[in-house]
C-alpha cells in the first residue's frame, strides 16, 4: 500500500495551504484532486482579494493560485490530478480512483479540503437550457473564455452574485438585473457599487417565479416578495433574458467526513451540516482534519488560514514541530482569522466557528467521561 | 462566442487549434479547452435529451458534479463535457436518454 504522512483531499486554497505548511515542517505530503487543474476555484477569481498581505490582499485570485502552486511544488508536495477520492475508511485508509484504477493509500493524517457545491433553486422552467449556476458562468467566461449567452438575470445579491455579475459585464455580457429575495443586499457594498455604477438594477425583495422558453430560456418572470417571503400578487413582470444565473448559496461538500464517522452539527449560517472540529481543525475522528468551505461557507482567504492551521497541527501531531513552535505559528494564523472575521457579515462566520469549537470540547468531554482512553491528550 | 479581448485576462491565444465533430458538424476547438467550451464558442445550446420526458438539457454546474452536460463522445455515452478536454478528431454526439450502453435504452 502506498503511504504518505499527510494526505490532503482537494487542491484548492485550503488544501494547498495545508500541504505547504505540513511539507515545510518536513512531512511527506500528497494532495489529490479530481479536477484536471489544481487551484480549486482560485483560477476563476479574476478580482483582487481583500485582507492583509498574508492573505495576498490586492492580488487577483488566479495569481494567488499560481503562487501557492509554485510554493507547494518547491516544498516537494506531490499532487495527483484527475484522481478521485471515493472512500475514507478506518485508520485513514483512503480509496482513490486514478487512471481508471482503484487503489488504497494509507495516511497518518488526512486533511479534507473538499470545498462546497453551489445550491440550486427550483422554479417552473428551471431545467431549461440557460439556467446555470454563477460559478459555472465564471468557469466558462474566465477559464474557458466563452460566453454562454448575451443577456442574463442574476438571482442572488450576495458576494458571488455581485462579483460574477460584474465579471460578466467585463467579459461582454449584458446583465439585465440582479434580484435578491431578502430586503437588503447580502454582499459587500463595494461589489454592489461596481455594478450599480453601470446602471444595473439590484432588486431586493424580489425572486424569480418562472423561466420561459421553447427549448431554451427566452424570458423570466420576476415577482416582489413581502416580509414573509411570499409573492405579492400583481407585482409580476416579465423580462427578456437568454440566461438565468443562480447565486443562491453553497453547501459544504462533506461526504467523506460523513463516511469517516465524524460528528456533525447543523448550522444554517454555515451552509448546512458541518463536521465538528477543534481549534486544530481536527474532527471528532482522530487524525482527520478539515479546512476551508467544508467547515462552513466562507471565502478563499479564510480557507487559506484554516488550511495553514490544519497543516501546522498535522505536522505537530507527527512530531515535526514542538508544541511551543506550533502554538506560536497557530496563534499568528488565528489572529489573522479573527481580523478577517470582523465586520457585520463576517462576524456571523466567526460565531459559526465558535459554535463548532464549543461543540468539539463538549464532544471531547463526553468521550473522556465514557472512557479516559478516548480522550485525545495530544491535542488538548 | 469566445471572449477574445478581456480587460483583465488580455487577448485569447488562438494560434493553435484542433477540430472535433459534433453531430456531423466539424468545429474548430482550442487545445486545452473542454468539449462544452467548444460547443459554447459555436453557439450550441443543447447537450442531450432526457430519458423520460425527452426534454433538452445543456449545462448547469460546469464543474463535473451535476452531469447535466453529458454527451456521447467517441461512442462512449455519459461523458461529462464540462470536464473533458477536446482532442483532435474527437466525435461528439448529442445524447438521447441514458445513451446506448447506459442500461436504460436510448
Amino acid at each position: 500500500m502506498t503511504r504518505f504522512q499527510v494526505l490532503v483531499v482537494g487542491a484548492g486554497p485550503a488544501g494547498l495551504a495545508a500541504a505547504i505548511e505540513a511539507a515545510t515542517a518536513g512531512a511527506t505530503v500528497l494532495v489529490i484532486d479530481e479536477n484536471s487543474a489544481p487551484g480549486g476555484q482560485l483560477f476563476k477569481q479574476i478580482h483582487k482579494f481583500f485582507g492583509s498581505s498574508a492573505h495576498y490582499a490586492g492580488i487577483r485570485g488566479l495569481d494567488i493560485g499560481r503562487k501557492m502552486l509554485d510554493e507547494a511544488q518547491a516544498r516537494g508536495v506531490e499532487i495527483w490530478l484527475d484522481s478521485t477520492v471515493w472512500g475514507l475508511f478506518a485508520d485513514n485508509h483512503v480509496a482513490v480512483i486514478r487512471n481508471e484504477r482503484s487503489m488504497l493509500i494509507e495516511a497518518e493524517k488526512v486533511i479534507l479540503a473538499t470545498g462546497a457545491y453551489e445550491n440550486a433553486l427550483s422554479f417552473p422552467g428551471w431545467t431549461l437550457p440557460g439556467v446555470i449556476t454563477a460559478g459555472s458562468l465564471q468557469t466558462m467566461m474566465n477559464v474557458q473564455r466563452v460566453l454562454p449567452a448575451d443577456r442574463m438575470l442574476m438571482v442572488g445579491a450576495g458576494n458571488i452574485g455581485l462579483i460574477v455579475s460584474y465579471q460578466a459585464m467585463q467579459a461582454g455580457m449584458d446583465v439585465v438585473a440582479v434580484i435578491e429575495a431578502r430586503d437588503r443586499i447580502g454582499g459587500y457594498a463595494v461589489h454592489a457599487a461596481k455594478i450599480r455604477r453601470y446602471g444595473v438594477p439590484i432588486l431586493t425583495s424580489h425572486t424569480i417565479s418562472e423561466a420561459h422558453g421553447a427549448g431554451q430560456v427566452e424570458s423570466a418572470t420576476l415577482v416582489q416578495l413581502d416580509e414573509r417571503f411570499l409573492a405579492i400578487e400583481g407585482t409580476e413582470r416579465q423580462i427578456d433574458v437568454d440566461m438565468i444565473c443562480l447565486a443562491v448559496g453553497l453547501t459544504p461538500m462533506a461526504e467523506l467526513a460523513w463516511m469517516a464517522g465524524c460528528q456533525f452539527v447543523y448550522v444554517p449560517e454555515a451552509g448546512g451540516h458541518v463536521p465538528i472540529h477543534d481549534e486544530n481543525m481536527e474532527t471528532t475522528v482522530p487524525g482527520l482534519y478539515v479546512a476551508g468551505d467544508i467547515t462552513g461557507i466562507e471565502e478563499a482567504n479564510t480557507a487559506i488560514d484554516e488550511g495553514r492551521l490544519a497543516g501546522i497541527a498535522a505536522a505537530q501531531a507527527l512530531g515535526y514541530c514542538s508544541a511551543a513552535e506550533a502554538s506560536g505559528r497557530k496563534a499568528l494564523v488565528c489572529e489573522r482569522l479573527d481580523e478577517l472575521r470582523l465586520g457585520e457579515i463576517n462576524r456571523t462566520r466567526r460565531t459559526v466557528q465558535e459554535i463548532l469549537q464549543a461543540q468539539s470540547s463538549g464532544v471531547r468531554q463526553e468521550l473522556s467521561d465514557v472512557s479516559p482512553q478516548c480522550g485525545r491528550s495530544e491535542i488538548r | 462566442m469566445r471572449v477574445v479581448d478581456h480587460p483583465i485576462l488580455g487577448k485569447l491565444a488562438q494560434d493553435r487549434t484542433v477540430t472535433i465533430t459534433v453531430d456531423g458538424r466539424v468545429l474548430e476547438a482550442i487545445p486545452g479547452e473542454t468539449i462544452l467550451a467548444t460547443l459554447l464558442a459555436h453557439g450550441i445550446r443543447k447537450c442531450r435529451t432526457t430519458e423520460k420526458r425527452h426534454e433538452p438539457r445543456w449545462f448547469f454546474c460546469g464543474i463535473g458534479r451535476c452531469t447535466d452536460c453529458v454527451m456521447t463522445v467517441d461512442g462512449v455515452p455519459n461523458v461529462r463535457t464540462c470536464v473533458t478536454m477536446v482532442r483532435e478528431g474527437m466525435v461528439v454526439e448529442t445524447q438521447t436518454g441514458l445513451g446506448e450502453d447506459g442500461g436504460g435504452g436510448s
